[in-house]
């Protein structure tokens, strides 16, 4: 395999450089003699991130839908330092000293968290120079990660905030690869650098793809691989030297650090989570073997839309499916999605993400969950809009690994709110508020809260509404 | 054989609706579709494929077919403003996209119109969606000038077009400029250039050996110049929009639309003046390209204001699959009159925009895009809000002929609406 030869190559240099900074051990070290204990920074690029000051806030008045699936009606959310503190109904105490907004007519969510985007990977303006998703040049690249790419100037990440209300992403490398690399996910929050909007603490995803996408970009080259068996034989090619790798890695003797290698070992170890771009039913169902065959786990189906086929295997498996609400027909892949394929999912008991890998769509998930639930209610599933909020929020945050932080409206977790002007399963709802870490990053009322990134300073349009 | 398999499944799935007949749709909200407010307890008279009236006090004729639409809502069809319907089955399957035949060495003269095939699904899909009308065009590919668009209907039949050759498309702004050379300077010459040899072909002096036009070509060309054919240009910033329309005023009788027009906003004055009437993407508001620094989803809600006359299109968004996409961009434009600083419109000009103005635009609003008196029946019984994601078409009406609503996503959610297989494999679960 040409492509392995490409990652030693590559990681080769980096190897004198394995033990200058370290600060975590990797998972097994207790396994392996200390005197062989070979150590590295796990964490090379860390989050900067810190939460802007907040005042303690509490919305009262309001519908709470709370992100795990509870509603509570004229309700009361506060938050301080941070944190979400409180969350109750009307009779829940507020400290004295809060800031009180009355909600009366709207609705609290936790914030959106969309799982599948290309912001500041593929930013906007969408020009060759910014097109920095796909290293398409080999079909295994898992040495390479997002956030090397990320132009945290990227206009699209003010409009997620504004219109859709989303609070963290994941950005993902694109799906020319069948190991595309590792994802990042970062908090909505401009910042200078790629690390000031990095979530922290939040686990690595390693990025795979099925499918169409690798074997025309591959087989168009004349290369290997240009069938879908041919995607199944490089990925077990693949897996079995992480598995050597692993096993080196582990014994203590010496071995030459390799970059991809790292990154598929920390699947191996259960430390970077597989979020893999995947449309058929029946690939899917390969995956997961495969995933049994070298024992890791898929976190999530992406785009997945025939996950409703096999919605009982993917509820047996734990796995999630990342869906849109209703694209198809673009490629024959897509051809048999259904608008009802979350609901049938739901009602399977599988558990349902709504995505949007799309510049625009992730400035409206809310109203893609909300036609998805309209389209299995046809079908006779009705599905609570407290549920459907969870697509959106808790499930995305499970998915990701960061469920202990974000994704519902618990006390403890970060105060990471959306306050709508009406329901935001409706077409005419928007934002009004959002906080991050419980500091109000937007509001709809305050021109001076709307962020404009460089790229928009002095343009036309700059700090419009949008 | 398996082809002939999937034809005759095909075959079965669009089964020929019944011939027009009279149907009083009495009890629901009637939507005029003119941007005036709906009509409680409304009632809607189809004859002959045409309405014969919709209002508060409309006699029902005896013998019709009395549709109770108490508790729903009553609008014309969907008109979809800017579309490539019917021309794609899958987008990335060469053998089922006909979007773009510049590859042909014909430009302008290239007609649409036998491409549009109404058994392909999306048109099925988008029915269900209560879409009854789009405007399609062809892509371009190597000319500004992409070819003759048509205006179809979407009704379960095999004549999908309503108007063929209703107007020719052109590319202005940065794909424009790549078909001409690379500048928008080749744009401009590139029109000028092409209508001038138009003009020679008509007087007999066209040489057509070193010309940028083919024979057909240039008579399609002179349609236009003659303003008998409408212009329709994808035009995004305000720059080309100003540049296009000093060209209008060199060539007076062009009737020109512009499409897309994400920076319109900024010349919007400028447009009324002008009277150049826009087919507008909703929702544009990302830097996508720089020539859309400027995009904002108030900018349908502020050109309206400014006078100009503005319909809702999704020109390269979507845009042979997902026309049903229409009615929620038409609820966001909605949705903004709530957000303060924003420009939206209210929901009765949304729905106009969606339905009359687009008809009118495209010069067939005496015939279609309304529930006026003698226009096409074109009409759809909506369980709820037609704008609201939660609602769904629940009757759809084309030339007074009611339609199937079945789709072959329809068929897969019954398969699957239980995963696990029964007694026997999925495949003879139909």
């Amino acid at each position: 395999m040409k492509s392995n030869f490409r990652w030693s190559l590559l990681a080769a240099p980096l190897a004198l450089a394995a033990c200058t900074n370290t600060s975590e051990a990797p998972q097994s070290a207790s396994a392996v003699p200390a005197e062989n204990l070979r150590t590295f920074d796990k964490n090379p690029y860390p989050s900067t991130y810190k939460a802007y000051p907040g005042v303690a806030t509490a919305i009262r008045n309001v519908t709470i839908f709370d992100g795990e699936g509870g509603r509570i009606e004229n309700g009361v959310v506060f938050f301080a330092n941070g944190k979400v503190s409180g969350v109750g109904g009307a009779d829940t105490a507020i400290p004295e000293g809060t800031k009180i907004i009355d909600g009366t007519g709207k609705f609290v969510t936790p914030g959106i968290i969309d799982i599948h985007s290309h912001l500041g990977d593929y930013p906007t303006p969408s020009v060759e120079a910014h097109s920095d998703g796909n290293e398409a040049t080999s079909p295994t690249t898992p040495e390479v990660w997002a956030e090397h790419s990320v132009w945290p100037q990227d206009p699209g990440f003010s409009r997620a905030l504004a219109n859709g209300g989303v609070t963290a992403l994941q950005v993902l490398p694109g799906s020319a690869n069948l190991m595309g690399g590792r994802s990042v996910v970062l908090k909505n929050v401009y910042a200078r650098t790629m690390q000031g909007m990095k979530f922290p603490d939040a686990p690595y995803g390693l990025k795979m793809a099925c499918g169409e996408n690798p074997k025309r970009v591959y087989g168009s080259k004349g290369r290997m691989p240009s069938t879908r068996m041919g995607n199944i034989a490089v990925n077990r090619q693949t897996w079995i030297k992480a598995q050597e790798y692993k096993k080196r890695r582990d014994s203590g003797k010496d071995y030459t650090r390799d970059i991809g290698m790292e990154t598929l070992a920390g699947v191996l170890d259960g430390d970077i989570s597989i979020q893999n771009h995947c449309y058929r039913a029946d690939e899917m169902a390969i995956v997961l073997d495969m995933a049994k065959e070298f024992g890791y786990k898929v976190s999530t189906f992406h785009h997945a839309v025939e996950s409703y086929k096999i919605a009982d295997l993917l509820r047996d498996n734990g796995v999630c499916s990342a869906v849109w609400a209703d694209w198809w027909g673009f490629k024959m892949e897509a051809y048999d999605a259904i608008p009802e394929n979350a609901a049938i999912l739901h009602n399977t008991g599988a558990c349902v993400v709504i995505h949007s890998d799309d510049e625009n769509q992730i400035q409206r998930l809310n109203q893609e969950a909300a036609k998805a639930q309209a389209d299995g209610r046809r079908m006779g599933f009705n599905i609570s809009d407290a549920d459907v909020i969870k697509w959106l929020t808790y499930n995305p945050a499970k998915a990701l690994g960061i469920s202990d932080k974000t994704g519902s409206l618990k006390a403890g977790k970060m105060a990471d709110v959306v306050l709508w002007n009406g329901n935001p399963l409706s077409v005419y709802a928007r934002p009004d508020k959002v906080w991050i870490d419980g500091a109000l990053m937007f509001d709809a009322s305050t021109p001076k809260l709307r962020p404009v990134s460089d790229f928009e300073l002095g343009q036309p349009g700059e700090g419009d509404v949008k | 054989m398996r082809h002939f398999l999937y034809a005759a499944a095909a075959v079965a799935a669009f089964a020929t609706p019944v011939a027009a007949e009279t149907i009083a749709i009495t009890g629901g909200r009637v939507v005029v579709g003119d941007g005036t407010a709906p009509i409680e307890g409304g009632t809607v008279v189809i004859r002959d494929g045409k309405i014969v009236a919709a209002g508060a006090t409309v006699a029902i004729p005896s013998g019709a077919r009395q549709i109770d639409a108490a508790g729903k809502w009553v609008t014309p069809g969907v008109f979809a403003g800017f579309s490539r319907l019917g021309l794609a089955e899958v987008d990335a399957v060469n053998g089922t996209n006909d979007k773009s035949g510049g590859r042909s060495g014909f430009s302008a003269a290239i007609d649409v119109a036998p491409a549009i095939d109404p058994f392909r699904s999306p048109i099925a899909v988008n029915r269900s969606s209560g879409v009854t009308r789009a405007v399609v065009a062809p892509e371009s590919a190597g000319s500004i000038f992409a070819g003759q668009g048509a205006i179809a209907d979407l009704g379960a039949d095999g004549s999908p077009v309503t108007k063929v050759r209703a107007f020719q498309f052109a590319e202005f702004g940065e794909e424009g400029a790549a078909s001409a050379g690379g500048s928008r300077a080749g744009t401009h010459l590139h029109f000028r250039a092409m209508l001038r040899e138009a003009q020679d072909y008509a007087a007999g002096r066209g040489t057509f050996d070193d010309d940028l036009l083919k024979a057909e070509d240039a008579k399609a060309l002179l349609s236009v110049l003659r303003g008998d054919t409408r212009l329709l240009i994808h035009v995004e910033g305000a720059n080309d929009m100003l540049r296009l329309m000093e060209l209008k005023r060199e060539f007076p009788a062009i009737k020109m639309v512009f499409v897309g027009v994400s920076e319109g906003w900024r010349v919007a004055r400028e447009l009324a003046q002008a009277g150049i009437p826009v087919i507008a993407s909703a929702l544009n508001d990302l830097p996508a390209t720089f020539e859309m620094l400027g995009a904002t989803q108030s900018n349908i809600g502020r050109m309206k204001d400014a006078g100009v006359q503005v319909a809702i299109g999704m020109i390269n968004d979507r845009d042979s699959h997902q026309l049903r996409y229409t009615t929620q961009y038409a609820g966001n434009i909605v949705s903004l009159q709530y957000v303060p600083g924003a420009t939206g419109l209210t929901w009765d000009e949304a729905f106009a925009a969606i339905s009359s103005v687009p008809a009118e635009i495209m010069g067939v609003g005496d015939r279609l895009g309304s529930l006026k008196a003698g226009r096409a029946a074109d009409v759809v019984v909506w369980d709820g809000d037609p704008l609201e994601l939660s609602s769904a078409a629940t009757m759809v009406i084309i030339d007074g002929v009611e339609q199937p609503l079945g789709n072959r996503q329809n068929r897969l959610r019954d398969r699957y609406a239980r995963p696990t297989e029964g007694d026997l494999p999925k495949a003879y679960d139909r």
